[in-house]
């Protein structure tokens, strides 16, 4: 049995990493995940939380706003709408996803309207985990 | 014959010309490789999320599939997403998409169909206002945006897709230039309502892997379309910019060297007529002393 498997993290405007891990936890739509090499092939949609690999070399964090993952036995890609790794998401970085969130939220309809709060609260969490607090 | 003050003038001024155009020329072979770098970075981003969406799109159609996928059912009504640059001198690069849209629009306008325009950048907005000024419903001004971001692009999917979900339109094209090298970029339009996908070209292995899904595969189905609508602009922003900056370059290096021969001829015509001065004047001075 492999112990690493592929790790890829992209977002539209780069690539964040790539590299062989043991593990990678993710934050899922339903519930954190952790995806570890001959995981079943599964995708999942992520909610805003933050994404924790574990390789050889060490350990990495990155915060994600959302998107999806793609888990197959020998590899795990991420592929993020917005994602940066957590010692560069300072109080600004934050403020920006909560006001982007509550934007989304003041033209939100009524079908997606508790999809919207719960990127708020999603947000807020993922914050409080990271030390640093929501204004409002 | 132009006498030799004009001639003097006229080869200072093409002079400057040419300055200007060696220095646009510069200054887009440096945007060029940032934009192309950009390009390639979200390349990846791209090509996974077409392969997931693809492999989903396929495996769930029928008749529970979002519209965004399986369109209205009707092709009545098209909306034509027009992208060009906010700024000129970039040789042919906004005439081409601009020519391949009103082709497409009156193609379409010929068979039937009613054809709307949403155009984005200046240039092209200006190319197609006189034929098409009626059909136009939105303009989005990039000009203010010095690097086009996954923001932008989402801005634009999600006006596209509010409109869609209002019965505004039936089936969107998006029309740009795909970068293929510094002196070539192909105008190209593409479908991204309802959603089309690339035949995966090494996808046998692929599609054999089933997946578990989470939360349910219509869910995931739901909320990745609209990424993808925002994906496929965002790939032809990107596109269109490293497009853009390449037809600049080449054709201010065409500007420069038509500005370098323009100057050699000048100069030689000015020597020229130089020197048919000094020869008239010597012919005055010599029949002045034999007519003493």
């Amino acid at each position: 049995m492999a112990d690493t498997m592929q790790f890829d993290l992209v977002s539209p405007e780069r690539s964040l990493a790539s590299l062989q891990a043991t593990a990678v936890q993710l934050p899922g739509a339903d519930g954190d995940l952790t995806a570890m090499p001959n995981h079943a092939p599964t995708i999942t949609t992520l909610r805003p939380g933050i994404v924790r690999v574990e390789s050889p070399e060490g350990n990495a964090e990155f915060a994600v706003t959302g998107g999806f993952a793609e888990v197959t036995a020998n590899g795990t890609s991420v592929l993020a709408e917005r994602a940066l790794p957590v010692s560069e998401v300072t109080q600004d970085v934050l403020d920006g996803f909560v006001s982007d969130a509550a934007a989304a939220s003041e033209n939100a309809t009524a079908e997606n309207l508790d999809e919207l709060a719960k990127r708020t609260v999603d947000i807020a969490a993922m914050a409080s985990e990271l030390g640093l607090s929501v204004k409002g | 014959m132009p006498n030799l003050k004009d001639l003097k003038n006229r080869i200072e001024s093409v002079k400057s010309t040419r300055k200007i155009t060696k220095a646009m020329q510069m200054v887009a072979a440096a945007k060029l490789r940032r934009a192309q770098e950009a390009a390639e970075a979200g390349r990846p981003y791209a090509e996974r999320f077409n392969a997931v969406l693809g492999g989903l799109a396929a495996s769930s159609g029928g008749d529970s599939a979002p519209k965004l996928l399986s369109g209205t059912g009707s092709d009545q009504v098209h909306m034509l997403v027009v992208m060009t640059a906010e700024r000129g001198l970039c040789g042919g690069f906004n005439s081409s998409i601009a020519k391949l849209a009103r082709a497409k629009a009156e193609e379409l306008i010929a068979s039937g169909k009613t054809v709307k325009m949403l155009t984005v950048g200046k240039k092209g907005r200006e190319q197609l206002k006189r034929d098409f000024g009626d059909q136009m419903v939105d303009h989005v001004d990039l000009s203010a945006v010095r690097n086009v971001g996954y923001d932008n692009a989402q801005a634009i999917a999600n006006d596209l897709i509010h409109r869609f979900n209002e019965g505004e339109f039936d089936v969107a094209t998006i029309f740009y230039n795909k970068f293929e090298s510094v002196i070539s970029q192909i105008p190209t339009a593409q479908q991204v309502i309802p959603a089309s996908f690339d035949a995966p070209a090494e996808g046998a292995e692929e599609v054999s892997t089933v997946y578990d899904y989470e939360p349910s595969e219509e869910g995931i189905l739901a909320t990745l379309l609209p990424s993808g609508v925002a994906t496929q602009v965002f790939t032809a922003l990107l596109e269109n910019g490293a497009s853009e900056q390449g037809a600049r370059m080449s054709a201010m290096d065409n500007a420069t060297r038509n500005a370098g021969d323009m100057i050699d001829k000048l100069t030689i015509q000015f020597n020229r007529s130089r020197q048919a001065v000094i020869t008239n004047e010597l012919i005055e001075i010599i029949s002045g002393a034999e007519a003493l």
